[in-house]
């Protein structure tokens, strides 16, 4: 539907909304020659990060549009995701069959997750985003007990080379092997020397057009109407409850096959730390393509991603080649992370501030004008 | 007249609901209380020596303590838990560390490296203070966020400041802060072995007499600063802000304060924790002290906006027993060392539970 | 079954009490199919429950339901939410704007009930994935703003939308149910411009000509008469008068609202202070405070009087104590004892000697997680280093004379409390507007503000309140001014009354004065 918009756009309001993304341009504009990488070696890499992480920051999209903030919480899904890929591991399916068995696997798991994390949501509203932060750390927690106690001797696992050597639990690492980048390579193309995972490309694509058409949707508005404003939404006889905890429901699957694409295209993952930093990267890089607390477009995803890993590549040789010493980059990279996802909650908390001071100025105003008039 | 009754009927419900939430409050600690219990019951029948396991608990308290202290002010100002305490942690590493490199040894050099502390504390809590006060109602989230950031700046400060003392800088490139820097020779157990009481010495176990003494005059400052008529208004602050404005408070000033004391404090504690461990530990590490420090006063009975001394103290006890005794009596129970996993449930899902429970009276 | 002879709305002996308060007594109302009935009646004279029993809200049933029965078209109902009442064909627009303001006015006409189109993947997942219709969406929002015979643009975002579109917007969701028999509009004009209000009472002109019935609440007294078939009078509970719209005017209608026996209570106290100097002169004053607003203001508070300030509910007369006292943004010039009061700090107004009961006990009046002690003497403390005692470097609380001047206040005043130390959200109501009473008496100021002091407070607590108020006022020589929405109270206890309409002050009367010629003060200047 066409929306009439009395808002001007002025270059000043341009560069304004979009300072983090220009900030970030800049940066890889000056870490670029000091790195040293050929364009065709840093194109490879951009390419292998884009297929692997936009799946994962896709799934953060729904969560804001129901106004429910960065979804920390989608670090559930991808506990979701490595359950599942152990389980498909164990029982040795593999390849393309293995990839789509642990996906399906993880859609109950992850549901499960989704609407423990979302009827708790429901009791901290206004603090979403905080509390779905110490839920993931709380359910990571879980999945060690399941994982490192519960595997192995409670739910079985067949075989030992993933099983630590007293006899239960899982080992630190999981090889994927079986499986590693069998959807980057299926219908793979090489353009100059730059392997193109078309396959992993179309499923995004896919995500990207669901997401579309679910903003279409009698759902979609629902949650939009929520998003903005509850009690409306709530008076108007739309479930509240329910809206929010499917969002967080259709998050936490949406994370937990981006967490299987993810993993399939590193080939191994460490079992007990690969999702800790999951949520960080992924709402990191939204933010970087210029997304807020309360808007985020596909746009801002693939954005976010291209110039967030260019910075994840480039970062670490940059700080070497400026240093000397190589750590530099890597902790800048993670300096880096922690700081846009700073800057970006603050401008969102003091904007909720500002608004306020303004129908002071306005009335005062008026009265002047009362004034002038009655001279 | 309508309008009336009903605020009538809504605060019984709303009293009604108090009631309930009294009973119900008390539920998590009572089971980690519980749990607490039957450690200590199970501890002599699986074969642990419980006189050694009290006296770990009682090292661990003073070793953390201060640092769970910190939480105090904050919370009291209502500024909710302060996830920021990396802040104070940092200020404190920087006193430290700065008190060895100007060649500070002996138990001397921990008041210097508090004093050293003190600028930086007042300093960082003073710009955190002043950004809490623009982010009122959003202050959870962001402290956390601005302990990580600042913990990750830092950990590019600590290559790149000169120091030179050869105890702490690498030994290879001669530059460059080491990961873990022994405090032997300088504040290691300053105060722990201030009149020292031998429990068990064959295992070098003492009763940590001058940390305990430091704790309680800290506690005791803190008390004795909340019967002030600042800390008075502080408290009214955290209770009730809109109260506090009208009562002629500046809302924003106490809030500033009560972060720079949180910050400061934050400082000491992570020098008192060192001092009693014996190391410092440097980069990352800052970021595992916060979760153990909310966690503590959660568990002692805190809620976001209300927290007091006892809290501290119980709460502080709780949590450390719960470290120390679960690895040797649980993996003596089950044969598994489930001990980590216990702490992260418990830790997270105790903050996870105090921010699911409805805050009443603090309005923004 | 329906029955053609049957009115559309029949309200029967209604009776509502609050916990033994008696709200509503016999009310009967009759509406025909495409009647329009006027329902006026000061704050507080039972309209707006008598619209929630019709409308079913939660807040009714929650506190014991009513007596009386309502009839549609002839047949007993008792709507249970307000979503049945919807269904039976009763719409409602709320003084507060119930709108999505990021969504356009089509979007939020049809909110919630959007048409949708099937899909493969709703057919499995069920109509919650029908994907939206935008073109019926559009349609069917310009049919319902074609009805109201007002022209709003259905694709304009709410958020840019002037007042006025965003009140025909609530008016157009209403339309457009095809069920709509019977449209409750609650003071629908109150923010509309005059242009805006006139189209509103055609579209009610056009709404009634297609057979739907309006009732219409309002203060804007001529427009009652204009677009009335009926007009009903309500004043304590109670129907003071139902006549055809023909047969009133204005004046009429406002002896009805306010009119009860004139010579009630204590207005024989009531001093005159010829002599009596000006403490505060305020000047210029506005007061952007949400809800009631103050604008322009003008006015001067002599030296011991009792000065009440009334007006109805929204007119801003909460504003002006509030704005002086610092706790909203305000504007203008404030003189006490012949010095400039600064705006906007609290601090510097009870540095003064002035002080404030806030009609926000709740809120802003207590500290409810705290003792009685602390409630009673944090003020004087703060701002007046009482109750401190040295102690070394130390200045401490001094809790001994904490506690007595609790106590002393306690038994002054009559607190029903355990003890000193007793929580204050434990009291009641009533004994909670004591403890604010008691924190600014300890405070001993030269001046006091009293925001709705009797507001959800029993009679008795009610009677004591304004008693100590008067004493306070007598013994001290402190002036006071009171604000509240009830007369008759400020009637009893005041020397002079104000009446604040559409931010103003509409005139300033002795308490002896009719309640008539309050009662058209009050409607003079409304917004």
């Amino acid at each position: 539907m066409k929306r009439k918009q009395t808002s001007k756009v002025s270059l000043k309001r341009l560069l304004q909304d979009n300072s983090v993304p220009i900030m970030f341009v800049l940066i890889c504009l000056i870490c670029l020659p000091l790195a040293g990488y050929s364009p065709a070696y840093l194109l490879n890499e951009l390419v292998t990060r884009m297929g692997r992480n936009t799946f994962l920051i896709l799934a953060l999209l729904i969560p804001i549009m129901a106004g429910m903030g960065l979804n920390f919480g989608m670090t559930l899904g991808a506990m979701a995701g490595e359950i599942a890929l152990i389980l498909v591991v164990d029982w040795q399916i593999w390849g393309i069959p293995g990839i789509i068995l642990a996906m399906i696997i993880s859609i109950p798991i992850s549901v499960l997750l989704g609407l423990f994390c979302g009827n708790l949501l429901n009791k901290a509203k206004g603090r979403e985003m905080v509390t779905s932060y110490f839920i993931s750390y709380f359910m990571n927690g879980v999945y060690q007990l399941v994982v490192l106690f519960l595997m192995g001797s409670i739910i079985p696992i067949m075989h030992s080379t993933l099983k630590l050597p007293r006899g239960y639990g899982i080992r630190n690492t999981v090889s994927l092997l079986s499986m590693r980048q069998q959807l980057d390579n299926l219908l793979a193309i090489n353009v100059g020397g730059v392997k193109i995972p078309v396959l992993t490309f179309l499923i995004i694509a896919v995500l990207c057009l669901v997401i579309v058409w679910f903003r279409r949707t009698k759902l979609g508005q629902d949650m939009r109407a929520v998003a903005q404003d509850m009690n409306v939404a709530r008076d108007a006889g739309i479930n509240v409850d329910r809206t929010r905890i499917i969002a967080i429901v259709m998050s936490t699957v949406v994370a937990g096959f981006g967490m299987i694409i993810y993993l399939q295209n590193l080939g191994n993952f460490p079992t007990y730390s690969a999702h800790t930093q999951i949520g960080t990267f992924s709402i990191a890089a939204l933010l970087v393509g210029g997304a807020s607390v309360e808007k985020a477009s596909i746009g801002n995803a693939f954005l976010g991603v291209t110039l967030f890993h260019m910075m994840f590549i480039l970062a670490p040789e940059a700080g070497t080649a400026i240093t000397g010493d190589s750590m530099i980059g890597e902790y800048f990279r993670t300096f880096v992370s922690y700081g846009v996802i700073t800057v970006a909650l603050i401008m969102y908390e003091s904007r909720k501030h500002r608004a306020k001071s303004q129908t002071g100025y306005l009335l005062a105003l008026a009265q002047k004008e009362e004034e002038a008039r009655a001279k | 007249m309508d309008k009336t009754d009903m605020e009538k009927t809504l605060e019984n419900r709303d009293l009604m609901e108090r009631f309930s939430f009294a009973s119900r409050f008390g539920l998590p600690r009572t089971i980690i209380a519980g749990f607490v219990l039957l450690l200590f019951i199970m501890a002599p029948i699986v074969g642990a020596d419980l006189t050694m396991q009290v006296g770990n608990v009682i090292n661990r308290f003073s070793w953390n303590a201060v640092l769970v202290l910190a939480m105090v002010p904050m919370i009291h100002s209502g500024c909710s838990l302060n996830f920021g305490i990396p802040l104070g942690i940092i200020a404190g590493l920087l006193g430290g560390t700065l008190a060895i490199q100007l060649g500070a040894t002996g138990p001397v050099s921990f008041f210097i490296a508090i004093l050293l502390a003190t600028p930086f504390a007042l300093l960082l809590g003073g710009g955190y203070g002043w950004l809490l006060n623009r982010i009122k109602g959003g202050e959870m989230m962001i402290a956390t966020y601005v302990g990580l950031a600042s913990i990750a700046f830092m950990c590019m400060m600590w290559l790149l400041l000169p120091y030179t003392s050869p105890t702490m800088v690498w030994g290879l490139s001669g530059k460059g802060l080491r990961t873990t820097i022994s405090l032997d020779g300088f504040y290691g157990g300053a105060l722990a072995n201030f009149l020292a009481i031998p429990i068990d010495p064959a295992n070098g176990l003492y009763f940590p007499t001058g940390a305990i003494l430091f704790f309680a005059l800290l506690a005791f400052g803190m008390w004795a600063f909340l019967h002030t008529k600042t800390g008075t208004a502080m408290t009214a602050v955290g209770s009730n802000p809109l109260f506090a404005r009208a009562s002629g408070i500046n809302v924003d000033k106490m809030r500033l304060l009560s972060v720079i004391m949180s910050t400061w404090l934050g400082a000491v504690g992570i020098l008192v924790y060192q001092q009693g461990f014996g190391f410092m530990q440097l980069y990352m590490a800052p970021n595992n002290m916060t979760l153990p420090t909310v966690a503590a006063i959660l568990i002692g009975g805190a809620a976001v906006n209300k927290a007091t001394i006892p809290h501290v103290i119980i709460g502080t006890i709780l949590y450390q027993s719960v470290v120390t005794l679960t690895p040797t009596v649980m993996t003596a129970m089950i044969h598994m060392d489930v001990s980590e996993v216990v702490r992260i449930i418990i830790s997270n899902g105790m903050i996870v539970y105090a921010l699911t429970r409805k805050v009443k009276g603090g309005s923004r | 079954m329906e029955n053609n002879n049957a009115p559309l709305l029949e309200m029967r002996n209604i009776k509502k009490d609050f916990f033994g308060n008696q709200v509503l007594s016999d009310i009967n109302i009759t509406l025909g199919p495409g009647e329009v009935l006027g329902l006026v009646g000061e704050n507080g004279a039972g309209k707006s429950t008598l619209m929630k029993i019709l409308f079913g809200m939660d807040v009714i049933r929650e506190t014991g339901g009513y007596e009386g029965e309502i009839r549609l078209n002839g047949q007993v109902v008792k709507f249970a939410t307000p979503f049945e009442a919807l269904a039976a064909g009763i719409g409602m627009v709320h003084q507060e704007f119930s709108l999505i303001p990021g969504f356009t006015a089509a979007e939020n006409i049809l909110l919630n009930r959007e048409p949708t189109k099937p899909n493969i993947v709703s057919q499995v997942f069920g109509p919650r994935l029908d994907t939206l219709d935008y073109k019926a969406i559009s349609q069917r929002a310009d049919q319902a703003i074609d009805k109201m015979g007002v022209k709003i643009s259905g694709d304009m975002v709410i958020s840019d939308m002037p007042v006025g579109h965003k009140q025909f917007t609530e008016i157009a969701r209403e339309l457009s149910k095809d069920q709509l028999k019977l449209l409750i509009l609650d003071e629908p004009t109150a923010v509309l411009t005059e242009k805006e209000a006139e189209a509103l009472l055609t579209s009610i002109r056009n709404m009634s000509a297609q057979g739907i019935s309006v009732i219409f609440i309002t203060h804007r007294l001529h427009e009652i008469l204009s677009v009335c078939n009926t007009v009903v009078v309500m004043r304590d509970g109670y129907v003071v008068k139902e006549a055809p719209a023909k047969e009133l005017d204005v004046q009429e209608i406002t002896r009805w609202m306010v009119g009860r026996n004139v010579e009630s209570a204590a207005a024989a106290e009531v001093r005159e202070l010829p002599d009596a100097k000006t403490i505060m002169s305020i000047r210029k004053l506005w007061v952007d405070m949400p809800g009631e607003t103050v604008r322009n203001i003008d006015l001067d508070i002599k030296e011991g009087e009792i000065l009440g300030i009334g007006g109805l509910a929204g007119q801003g007369k909460l504003g002006i104590p509030n704005g002086i006292m610092g706790l909203y943004e305000a504007g203008g010039t404030v003189e006490f004892e012949g010095k400039p009061i600064p705006l906007n700090s609290p601090r510097k107004c009870l540095d003064a000697s002035l002080a404030f009961v806030s009609e926000d006990r709740r809120g802003v009046g207590l500290l409810l997680d705290e003792s009685l002690e602390w409630n009673v003497a944090f003020g004087a403390m703060q701002i007046q280093n009482k109750f401190l005692k040295k102690f070394g470097l130390f200045t401490w609380r001094d809790e001994r004379a904490i506690r007595a001047v609790t106590d002393k206040y306690i038994d002054e005043l009559k607190i029903k409390c355990t003890g000193s130390r007793q929580k204050a959200k434990e009291l009641s109501g009533g004994n909670q507007q004591k403890v604010c009473l008691a924190k600014a008496f300890a405070l001993q100021p030269k001046f006091l503000f009293v925001s709705e002091p009797t507001r959800g407070i029993d009679v008795g607590a009610k009677a004591l309140v304004l008693e100590a108020l008067k004493r306070f006022n007598r013994e001290f020589g402190v002036t006071v001014v009171v604000i509240s929405s009830e007369l008759e109270e400020l009637r009893q206890c005041c020397d002079r009354i104000a009446i604040v309409s559409g931010g103003r002050v509409a005139g300033i009367l002795p308490a002896t004065e009719s309640s008539e010629a309050f009662g058209t003060l009050m409607v003079s200047q409304v917004v």
